[in-house]
């Protein structure tokens, strides 16, 4: 299998910020025609043409999943990041054509659930609302509760309030203002699913509560993109394609094969669904796992890789690709 | 060209045939001398033309007389299909990729028109003209699952993907070989892989799993697996096995060509938008060992692949007693010259 997956051709219809971080992008399909349904939770691969530089960044659909018309996506800039978010918020406009890959979720539902308890820290909000959409649509029971920084930066918060009276509470940390997680799982009916999408400290504060409390690991589910992290530059040899390619300091190891035209799989490119997990052949050095796939068994054991977001530092790193 | 339908039986008198065409278009399943397992996955694309890796579900001649045979087992086993109640939204996911497929690649034979969510769908072969509310199960005769699976050839398991394990939470079973739904309903993956030889040892279902779990909207995969039927049965159920059981005994020199047949599945899978879920069709293709010998390479090869399968498998697949005599009858069509690497037949 090639890596990636089925590419859309779209064009931009609409550029649109909604607060001093957050733009909202909005895709058509070039020349017209149905966009795929997706499910609630998934996300689309965006690549970005910056100079020489292909980007690829994953962004969660909020748009409604029944609206096989556009998608939308909402992107928060990231000052400190590589410059993929930026590139969205400066170089992209209104009628600019765009390749963006088939809907993947990596964050699904799970269907069975008798209730959809969702939390969202920040940005982290964009899937639940296609997921809101799917099961209001359904008719299915789900209640959202939602910290934002300021109610300036809430971003979609006076819309959601609006649009679902009674499912969603904002809370704002200015105010002082935070979700009470402890009484609330305590007081979910049987059949709960928990789903958390937002900064690391969350997912964890999430996960260990309702871990702490006996929740099953099944009814508790996260997601969580990391944009890969720079370091200093290293060296790999790539032991099928024969080829040394050099990862430089705000590259990824994924995008250094790639730009190396070595055809490296992945999907989330975020250190998450394990579709990049790379052998290692040999290395001398250290390894910077930063992935979610591998476990610690894993990650000390020195024989695999997730070259989206890891890195290496050392002297030799052989890879099987 | 538009197909001509088969009036034939699957059970009884066994009035089955392939014409011509089917035997030349049958996916013979072995691309070498020799058989084990493995992941052998390729993309679903569209594939030599009039092969049965041409279309996203594959129609033939045998179609209405296998829809007949899928009511009858149905009427006395309504069991053969199932759906969990968090399943129906994957059923309306199966009926929209089945109908927009069928349509646009037969259009001489099934007709899909959309007024919004108000869907009117022509089925000629089947003399069906529905129209209904999609994602309204009020407005159809059965479940969405069920309604469209009576009107498609071969099994369907529709697997619910959660906790990086897939689910067998529904699906419409009449065709299969001897494995029951009504068993393995709410089962995972290596469960309902239990019984299968060998192949744990092998690691390969760890990877086949991984594999299954990302396939992605758009980029359906597709496999080959085989197994042995005597007579044209397509209902091999366990359910059942008191009825076809005692059919693998009574095969002779004489008879073996015209009851013995190679069961072939062409699987594929798609991953189904609304629901996440995985969508498994197995579709069955059988062929009497006089239908397959007709083609000089397949019966050189499938008679060194049944001589040198390993004793497991053969067991496993359910014809470790009749293989000395297949190999026998076999032999008479292999003189021991070589065969061309891959599935097809040599052109003339």
């Amino acid at each position: 299998m090639s890596a990636g997956t089925a590419k859309l051709n779209v064009t931009v219809a609409e550029v649109k910020p909604i607060n001093d971080l957050v733009t909202r992008f909005k895709f058509v399909r070039t020349g017209g025609g149905s966009l795929p349904t997706f499910s609630g939770g998934a996300h689309t691969v965006v690549e970005m043409q910056d100079g020489d530089i292909t980007r690829l960044n994953a962004y969660s659909l909020m748009s409604n999943p029944a609206d096989r018309g556009a998608y939308t996506i909402s992107v928060r800039r990231d000052d400190q990041g590589r410059g993929g978010s930026k590139f969205m918020h400066t170089q992209v406009k209104e009628g600019m054509e765009m390749v963006i890959s088939n809907p993947v979720n990596l964050f699904s539902l799970d269907l069975r659930a008798k209730k959809h308890l969702m939390l969202a820290g920040g940005i982290g909000i964009t899937p639940f609302m296609a997921q809101m959409h799917q099961l209001s649509m359904m008719g299915g029971h789900f209640e959202l509760h939602y910290s934002v920084r300021t109610a300036s930066l809430g971003t979609y918060a006076k819309e959601l309030t609006e649009h679902y009276p009674g499912r969603v509470h904002v809370y704002h940390d200015d105010q002082k203002e935070a979700i009470d997680l402890k009484t609330l799982l305590a007081n979910q009916p049987l059949g709960t699913h928990v789903y958390v999408c937002g900064p690391k400290g969350m997912i964890n504060w999430v996960h260990g509560t309702a871990e702490e409390m006996g929740w099953p690991r099944e009814a508790v589910h996260s997601e969580e993109f990391l944009a890969p992290a720079s370091g200093k530059p290293f060296e790999v040899k790539c032991a099928v394609s024969n080829k040394i390619v050099q990862v430089g300091e705000h590259q990824s190891l994924l995008e250094a094969l790639e730009a190396a035209g070595i055809d490296a799989p992945y999907l989330c490119r975020g250190g998450a669904c394990g579709q990049c997990e790379t052998n290692v052949i040999g290395y001398d050095g250290k390894f910077l796992h930063y992935d979610h796939w591998l476990t610690d068994e894993q990650k000390a054991g020195g024989k695999h890789i997730m070259p989206c977001v890891s890195r290496f530092e050392g002297k030799t790193l052989v890879l099987d690709r | 060209m538009t197909i001509q339908f088969n009036d034939e039986t699957f059970y009884g008198d066994f009035t089955f045939k392939n014409s011509d065409w089917a035997i030349k278009r049958f996916p013979f399943p072995f691309h070498e001398d020799s058989y084990m397992y493995s992941v052998n996955m390729e993309p679903h694309k569209s594939y030599r033309p009039g092969s049965v890796f041409e279309r996203t579900f594959d129609v033939d001649e045998h179609y209405v007389s296998e829809m007949k045979d899928r009511a009858r087992v149905l009427a006395n086993d309504p069991l053969r299909c199932q759906s969990l109640p968090h399943m129906t939204l994957a059923g309306w996911d199966l009926v929209e990729l089945i109908m927009e497929a069928k349509a646009a690649e037969y259009p001489d034979l099934f007709e899909l028109h959309k007024d919004g969510n108000r869907w009117r769908w022509i089925n000629k072969p089947l003399g069906i003209d529905d129209t209904f509310t999609f994602l309204d199960e009020s407005t159809l005769p059965y479940g969405p699952m069920e309604y469209i699976t009576r009107q498609t050839q071969g099994d369907f398991a529709v697997l619910d993907q959660r906790d990086d394990n897939l689910w067998m939470d529904a699906g419409m079973v009449t065709t299969q070989a001897d494995w029951s739904l009504d068993f393995d309903i709410g089962m995972n993956f290596f469960e309902w892989h239990a019984p299968v030889p060998k192949a744990h040892e092998m690691g390969i279902f760890v990877r086949a799993l991984k594999f299954l779990l990302n396939i992605q909207q758009g980029q359906p995969a597709r496999r080959l697996n085989w197994t042995m039927t005597v007579n044209p049965l397509l209902d091999t159920s366990p359910e059942n096995y008191h009825k076809w059981g005692v059919m693998k005994q009574g095969l002779t020199m004489e008879n073996i060509g015209e009851k013995q047949h190679l069961r072939v599945e062409l699987q594929t899978f798609f991953r189904l938008p609304r629901s996440n879920a995985l969508v498994f069709p197995i579709r069955c293709y059988l062929i009497s060992f006089n239908d397959l010998v007709t083609v000089p390479k397949w019966a050189r090869r499938l008679h060194r692949v049944i001589r040198d399968l390993p004793e497991e498998l053969a067991t496993y697949k359910g014809f470790i007693d009749n293989r000395p005599l297949m190999v026998e009858w076999l032999s008479q069509f292999d003189d021991g010259s070589p065969t061309s690497d891959g599935i097809w037949p040599d052109d003339d």
